[in-house]
């Protein structure tokens, strides 16, 4: 099977082993015209997948690029299909042209050279993106060094209902209270779920007096230190979670038909805007409404990388470039659409582009960037990796 | 040898043994690129070492072997009791349909149905039970397996009632049961001790795929099923996506354990066999004539007809949720019913479904042609597929698929071979071949090789004899054959994503990474047009041979 590796690789077309230069975009974009570009993102959000519809319409028009919208339960399901595929020699044409992708999985593919680039800051609207008040050269601590280029702005918010829970809470330690009074009324999506270690990082950075410990790398001496106030908050809340901590939802969305059935008056979202969209789709009641916490909340890009062997490297960033123009900031904004973060600066834009942003209706359950208020690090990513491994440990297998 | 078995064989065992290699050699520890391990247990003491084994080996057993021994107990006393009559025409009317509807749908529909949010506690709420809330029960993932079993029973009940209706029209029933009701026996005792060995016989392979299914199945695991922790095989898949490399091992060392568990389950149940068969001959010869026929034979028509319930009322929910605009707890209906789920969700619905139609035709066509090849090669060759090289065949169905797909996938792009339509096929065609020969070879088999050799003696070619005589005899069983085949191409999940690199979008794997999702009315949407892309062809079996035999009543009887 080795010998047949060797020998299709010998076989493949010299062409795609030709060097794709982003530096040159006027030759990208000639390249690009009639190539198929395969996007693995995560499918489990409709209007997720209406958005990338959406574009791939758009760059077809422009640029003569075809989009096709590969729908994942996870995206370490891209990452896996992408090692494979080294491992079995097919260095060139893969079945993965471009991942939406984050933290860890960033982290990974990076540090085992399976991404393409540098080639983000080389894309023309990268000029537009706002490099200092958002963190879009780092992906959870780590250098992003231009293997990614991000495309929308994540915050967490909590979503409550307010016919059943008017007020927000202030703290997690508010909220653990609120639970023992309630008991039942919250839950998180099961961890390893990207929203769930969220939550338990943001219980984390909440709880703890000094969070800055959690920008350096996770060792054996501070790990066990740092985390215990964590296990000890989750040992006191998982009775009072919803079924008892004995099972959990599997995603963030997946809370949603709860709040609507009325089974749990409270859920988090990575998307300050996920709330309103859902309101508009019947998928939660119009009583919903977003909070952040006194001291702030984590927030994070969402990227996309593109692997060492797509066969469209052109296409894929002439993609990455199209979701960073101001055309598609605005609609992934909206909150009839999708309702997602900029990763703009608006000084950088044109009076006309930044007119589209300031007149969206943000929609009723989507709180302003002042609201949204101080944005907390992600921790870095040894943290999330060990944490979800314990969270598997003590509370994923033991009921 | 004739060409047709080998090619066969061939298909079926190249990839699960190339599959198999790929899974035996990272889990000692032997694949280097998954990296290095201090010893060659290594991966088998990390998973021996991982808290929920215990209780993911313990679900996948019973979860397995009482879904099995239920359906088949309910299937069994069904036939005993009601074969023949109105009342059974009705069960196998409402049933047999049910088989195409794929277990994703149906274990939606089930979720959406008995959940504490579900239609059932709507129906009945607030009036008769007070809740504004829906209970905080755990009823869908319960920790004991419970939903993902009854889950299980009420799609394999229609699968083991249909392969029992096929075997009984080789088992001349009706004379059976006629004498043994003349000596006094009464319907249930008189079936079960004629007419259920001989049914048994025929349905034993269909059975054994039953067990060895239930105890690896994904999907429906992922939606009625605990995750705290989950059934093994859903584990073995998330340690094959984890980014870390050497978990990919440990999920080998489970797909090895899991294994293990099929081919334990499947040796206990031949033993249990066995006595049954001690016991039950010691049964029949004391002579018993039966107590409580009617009692069990109402338990039973009660069962089926649960089952079937909980299936139709799951595919109504579901089209209801499809149409639905906000629909609160504890309303029985939405507030408003709407097009734009459809409007929203059709065109993308539409597309998957033209690929799943195409890749299910394609595929059972295929797996009928080597399936009639190698049963009339046996037939005209005398080449005996005996009970030890079926099993060959049936392999894939054995092992769980978690444990050789990426094997297959290692493979093809060793060889260079695109993922695309083309690959997604050839796997779907190890799982379609095995349903499609297993349904078919008892009966083709179990046919009365006299009429060949009558029309034999009258001048006929082998050819004609296949052509006019025995498939035209045959073709119910050949009809059910290919829409079992097609049922099982719509379902397929994991050889889809994997061999199809995700560049393939079928109905399934649509709808299951929505599954993740929640949005009930995308998922009612793709459920619906799942279950519509297996229908026709089992609204083709039953018509079919009534239309075309309908002057010639012995050949309708199926």
């Amino acid at each position: 099977m080795k010998h047949l590796a060797v020998l299709a690789a010998l076989l493949a077309p010299v062409s795609a082993l030709a060097d794709v230069n982003p530096t040159d975009w006027d030759e990208v974009v000639a390249q690009a015209s009639g190539q198929t570009v395969y996007w693995n993102a995560w499918g489990g959000s409709t209007t997720t997948n209406e958005f990338i519809a959406w574009v791939g319409e758009r760059v077809a028009a422009e640029y003569g690029v075809t989009l096709e919208h590969v729908k994942l339960t996870d995206t370490a399901d891209a990452v896996t299909r992408v090692i494979s595929e080294k491992q079995a020699g097919q260095d060139d044409d893969g079945a993965i042209d471009m991942i939406w992708i984050n933290g860890a999985n960033f982290a990974a593919m990076k540090e085992a050279d399976l991404l393409f680039g540098p080639y983000a800051e080389e894309l023309p609207n990268w000029a537009l993106v706002d490099t200092e008040g958002k963190t879009v050269q780092t992906d959870f601590t780590v250098p992003v060094e231009g293997y990614e280029s991000p495309w929308a702005m994540a915050q967490v918010v909590f979503v409550h209902n307010t016919a059943t829970m008017p007020d927000p809470l202030g703290s997690m330690q508010a909220l653990q209270e609120w639970a023992q009074a309630n008991p039942g009324r919250f839950s998180y999506p099961q961890p390893p779920d990207f929203l769930g270690t969220t939550f338990l990082k943001q219980v984390l950075v909440d709880i703890l007096d000094d969070p800055s410990v959690l920008a350096a790398p996770a060792t054996d001496e501070t790990y066990a230190q740092v985390t215990a106030p964590l296990w000890a908050y989750l040992d006191a809340l998982t009775p009072n979670l919803w079924r008892e901590g004995k099972a959990y939802p599997a995603t963030g969305t997946a809370m949603f038909p709860l709040i609507t059935d009325g089974e749990i008056d409270l859920s988090i979202s990575f998307s300050p805007g996920a709330a309103s969209t859902a309101i508009a789709n019947f998928e939660l009641p119009d009583t919903v409404r977003t909070f952040v916490l006194d001291k702030g909340t984590i927030g994070n890009a969402s990227f996309v990388a593109i692997p060492y062997n797509s066969g469209s490297k052109e296409g894929a960033m002439v993609v990455a470039n199209f979701l960073m123009s101001p055309e598609a900031q605005a609609r992934a904004q909206d909150p009839a659409i999708l309702g997602y973060g900029t990763v703009l600066n608006m000084a950088a834009l044109s009076e006309q582009e930044r007119a589209v942003f300031d007149n969206l209706e943000l929609g009723i359950a989507t709180l302003s960037p002042a609201e949204l208020g101080q944005v907390q690090d992600e921790p870095h990513p040894s943290w999330m990796t060990r944490i979800a491994d314990d969270w598997v440990a003590r509370y994923g297998v033991a009921q | 040898m004739p060409l047709v078995p080998l090619l066969a064989i061939g298909l079926m065992l190249g990839p699960v043994a190339a599959g198999l290699w790929g899974t035996v050699l990272p889990a000692f520890g032997q694949m280097r690129v998954i990296g290095e391990f201090e010893s060659p247990l290594e991966p088998f003491r990390i998973l021996f070492n991982w808290a929920g084994l215990p209780k993911a080996v313990t679900l996948s057993i019973t979860t397995g072997i009482g879904a099995t021994a239920i359906s088949l107990m309910i299937v069994s006393l069904l036939m005993a009791g009601w074969s023949g009559t109105r009342q059974f025409r009705l069960i196998e009317r409402m049933l047999s349909p049910l088989l195409s509807v794929p277990h994703a749908a149906a274990a939606f529909g089930f979720a959406f149905l008995v959940a504490p949010s579900g239609w059932l506690s709507r129906m009945i709420s607030p009036v008769l039970t007070g809740w504004d809330r829906p209970p905080d029960v755990l009823i869908v993932q319960d920790p004991a397996g419970l939903a993902m079993m009854l889950g299980l029973i009420i799609k394999e009940v229609p699968f083991l009632l249909l392969m029992s209706i096929a075997a009984l029209s080789q088992s001349q029933a009706q004379s059976s049961i006629t004498i043994a009701q003349a000596l006094g026996y009464g319907r249930v005792t008189g079936w079960l001790k004629t007419v259920f060995p001989r049914v048994y016989h025929q349905i034993r392979l269909p059975v054994y795929v039953v067990l060895a299914y239930s105890m690896s199945v994904v999907d429906v695991a992922l939606i009625l099923g605990p995750n705290t922790p989950a059934s093994l095989s859903v584990q073995i898949v998330k340690w094959m996506s984890d980014p870390d490399l050497q978990m990919r091992a440990v999920a080998a060392a489970g797909a090895l354990i899991q294994l293990a568990l099929v081919i334990g389950a499947l040796a206990f149940w031949r033993i249990t066999e066995i006595i049954a068969a001690y016991l039950g001959q010691r049964w029949i010869t004391a002579g018993g004539r039966g107590k409580c026929d009617s009692i069990i034979g109402v338990f039973a028509l009660f069962s089926a007809f649960v089952a079937a319930l909980a299936i139709i009322l799951g595919l109504l929910i579901l089209t209801i949720w499809s149409f639905a605009g906000f629909w609160g707890f504890p309303e029985a209906l939405p507030d408003q019913l709407t097009f734009r789920n459809w409007a929203r969700h059709g065109p993308g619905a539409w597309q998957a479904f033209g690929e799943t139609a195409l890749i299910a035709s394609v595929v059972s066509g295929i797996a009928l042609l080597l399936s009639i090849g190698c049963l009339e090669a046996e037939h005209r060759h005398n080449v005996q597929f005996t009970r030890r090289t079926v099993w060959l065949i049936y392999l894939p169905l054995l092992v769980p698929q978690t444990a050789f797909l990426p094997g297959i996938q290692s493979l093809m792009l060793g060889i260079g071979a695109e993922t695309g339509r083309l690959p997604v096929m050839i796997a779907h065609l190890v799982f379609v071949f095995p349903y499609v020969f297993l349904s078919l070879s008892d009966p083709y088999r179990a046919w009365d090789i006299r009429y060949a050799t009558v029309a034999s003696a009258l001048g006929a070619t082998p050819n004609r004899i296949l052509f006019r005589i025995r498939l035209p005899m045959l073709l119910r069983p050949v009809l059910t054959a290919v829409a079992v085949g097609m049922a099982v191409s719509v379902g397929q999940y994991l050889p889809t994503l994997l061999i199809g690199g995700g560049r393939i979008e079928t109905l399934t794997t649509e709808a299951v990474a929505l599954a993740s999702g929640a949005d009930r009315r995308a998922i009612g949407v793709f459920g619906l047009m799942q279950t519509g892309a297996a229908l026709l062809p089992f609204a083709l079996v039953l018509i079919v041979p009534n239309i075309l035999w309908r002057q010639r009543r012995g050949l309708r009887h199926g």
